[in-house]
């Protein structure tokens, strides 16, 4: 990635709608060519930070720069953002290459330059063939396709991709996932995109913003999101299945030691955000593939006995539930492993690679 | 896999041997009781409906002397134009005696100004309505629908005062304006009605595509809403045609529309009642609406459909 400079700048950001606040002081900052993604569950105000990026709504307070200028007050066409929506929302009267050249029209680019321009966007998009074709008789992925042909044509500095793949079927969002992910590559644009697909988010982030209740939670790189989250909510959003969370207390000492009913799980190998933290109540969280199982799970520091209560056999690898003290807890296996509900097993992990979260604040410790 | 297809074969070969019981469409017997209920019903009512049709036509096309006779339901024995001829172009109303040709003209005048002007400035405030939210959008939209309740009578007065104080009463533009306005109402909650059920990002689409306020109207509605539109142009184009109220209160005799006209023609005290005339009249001005309805009634239905769908 071309890393220099700030692309888009959002500073302390506030929109309210009457007495509801949907954005709080909100505060982003992208680099040039960086591939952000806007993460988090509906109603968390991802779509409403982008539609303000786009100028299509006004927003309450603070500044928004792209590429440097302060285009606060400017209307969405004088941003130089190019933007794609869930429903397509292609012209439905028009033919695909009037939709692509619709803005170019309104701008009075010249025609040659119209056909140029088309011509290399159905060429990165392979929709050559489509071109006189109407939105009614194309597929879904046809039509998404155009959708970001739309903003190709207009040569802008930052793409805004808003839900883009959630009407699509299973097969065809992974596929053009990958697409936009060698859009991206080929581009090199700032791309911001939402969603609340954490698959999604991990595969085509360069760093995500996890969102909630009109606030970014964290933003950081997919792996450090994934694996030290910040919070508690952050740790549970992420990751399918879900984090196992343990509610107990920590007891200082050396080691400090993690209690939760009879389970005790020396913290000696965890990573404390901050030394000297005391003790008092707090959540255990531990990713169902960090577990380890079977005749391996006597070297890790942590070794419990439990029994299968259920097995989930997910293809390529197989989620097995069963209970730590009085709590479900799930663990991942090969699919090659057949067990069966009610075997005895031997479960351990490392708890280096586990997250603890203080239970009043919900953040990480 | 194989396995699988020969056990599954072997159960279904034996069903298939069992030629009785149901198979293929289900069958449907024509003179079911539901079936002679319905049509039956059906009958009737077209029949309701239609009598008096036959008798106008029947009538229209008899000379007097045989309509003496009294038998209406009789087809002509002898079949005339004559009535047609003079109700067109002789019949006398007040003190013009050229027929109702001098009303069609006057009503055709004050028509299709009516419906153009009425339905450009509603479906512009439709739009403005259901995509440009502005401030006291819902308070407008509030007044303007209560607008739609307050009967008719009850302004008839003001109106006249108004129209002579801007020196248009009696003249066909002054009914014009007069049916532009009282058509807003309606015409603007059906247009709003519309434009909402669109979907939103279709607009913010174009918003990004740097279309402004007529430009999405022109470019990217006008052309999805012809559904509306048509809608839009039968409720006028019967509503204003059929109006009688309105043309007589706030035109001359010279300038009377056709219902006014035919009112004069039929009601007209003196002298012998020409009910042939009479009947050729009355189908003559209900003619328009008529054909308006033949030529457009699927895309009619269609767009009362499209448009109620979503409030």
């Amino acid at each position: 990635m071309a890393a220099n400079g700030t692309s888009v700048s959002i500073q302390d950001l506030s929109l309210n709608f009457g007495a509801v606040s949907v954005l709080q002081t909100l505060n982003l900052d992208v680099a040039e060519g960086e591939f952000i993604v806007l993460l988090g569950p509906s109603g968390c105000g991802k779509s409403t930070l982008l539609n303000c990026i786009a100028g299509l709504l006004d927003i309450s307070e603070g500044r928004i720069f792209i590429k440097g200028k302060n285009v606060t007050w400017e209307e969405p066409k004088d941003r130089g953002i190019g933007m794609v929506f869930q429903s397509y929302a292609l012209y439905p009267q028009m033919t695909v290459e009037k939709n692509l050249s619709f803005g170019l029209r309104v701008a009075g680019v010249a025609k040659d330059d119209i056909a140029k321009r088309i011509a290399r966007a159905a060429e990165i998009l392979q929709i050559e063939p489509l071109l006189q074709r109407k939105p009614a008789a194309l597929s879904g992925g046809q039509r998404q396709r155009v959708a970001i042909g739309r903003a190709l044509v207009r040569d802008v500095d930052v793409f805004l991709f808003d839900e883009p793949l959630s009407n699509l079927d299973a097969k065809l969002r992974s596929e053009l996932r990958v697409e936009i992910k060698l859009l991206h590559r080929k581009l090199q644009n700032t791309m911001i995109y939402v969603t609340h697909d954490q698959i999604e988010a991990m595969t085509l982030a360069d760093r995500i913003a996890v969102m909630k209740g009109g606030v970014i939670q964290q933003l950081d790189a997919p792996q450090t999101i994934y694996n030290r989250p910040v919070n508690r909510f952050v740790a549970g959003f992420l990751g399918s299945p879900a984090m196992n969370f343990i509610e107990g207390q920590m007891e200082t000492g050396t080691p400090a030691v993690f209690k939760a009913g009879d389970l005790a799980i020396p913290l000696d190998r965890y990573d404390f955000e901050s030394a000297g933290k005391g003790g008092g109540p707090c959540v255990f969280g531990i990713r169902p593939e960090h577990v380890i199982f079977g005749e391996a799970a006597n070297s890790m520091p942590f070794v419990t006995d439990a029994t299968v209560e259920i097995v989930e056999p997910m293809g390529s690898d197989t989620l097995v539930w069963t209970k730590l003290g009085d709590r479900n807890f799930s663990f991942r296996v090969e699919a090659e492993k057949t067990l069966r509900n009610g075997d005895p097993i031997r479960i351990g992990f490392d708890p280096a690679r586990a997250s603890l979260f203080d239970t009043p604040s919900g953040n990480r410790m | 896999m194989s396995d699988h297809a020969i056990s599954l074969a072997a159960p279904h070969a034996a069903i298939r041997a069992d030629a009785s019981g149901p198979s293929g469409p289900k069958p449907r017997h024509v003179f079911s009781r539901r079936n002679i209920f319905l049509y039956g019903t059906l009958v009737v009512v077209a029949l309701y409906y239609l009598l008096p049709l036959y008798v106008m036509v029947v009538t229209s096309l008899k000379g007097m002397p045989e309509i003496r006779l009294g038998n209406i339901f009789s087809p002509p024995l002898e079949i005339t134009f004559e009535p047609w001829v003079k109700a067109w172009s002789q019949a006398c109303t007040g003190l013009n005696c050229d027929g109702l040709s001098r009303g069609f003209w006057n009503s055709v005048r004050i028509t299709v100004p009516s419906v153009i002007l009425s339905i450009a400035i509603a479906s512009v405030n439709g739009y403005a309505l259901a995509n440009w939210r502005f401030k006291g959008a819902d308070t407008f939209f509030i007044i303007l629908i209560v607008g739609a309740f307050i009967p008719y009578q009850v302004m008839i007065y003001p109106i006249v005062i108004i129209l002579r104080e801007i020196g248009l009463y009696g003249s066909l533009s002054g009914l014009v304006i007069v049916h532009s306005i009282f058509g807003m109402p309606i015409l603007t909650l059906l247009f709003r009605n519309y434009f909402t059920s669109m979907p939103e990002e279709l607009f913010r689409a174009a918003r990004v595509d740097g279309a402004g306020f007529w430009g999405i109207y022109l470019r990217i509605m006008l052309p999805m809403s012809l559904p509306i539109f048509v809608v839009a142009v039968i409720l006028q184009v019967t509503g204003i045609w059929n109006d009688f109220l309105f043309g007589v209160v706030y035109t001359r005799p010279d300038t009377y529309p056709m219902t006014v006209q035919l009112n004069n023609i039929v009601n007209s005290v003196q002298g012998v009642k020409e009910y042939n005339v009479n009947m050729a009249a009355t189908i003559l001005t209900g003619l328009v609406p008529l054909v308006v309805y033949f030529i457009s009634g699927k895309l009619f239905v269609r767009g009362i459909a499209a448009g109620a769908v979503k409030g």
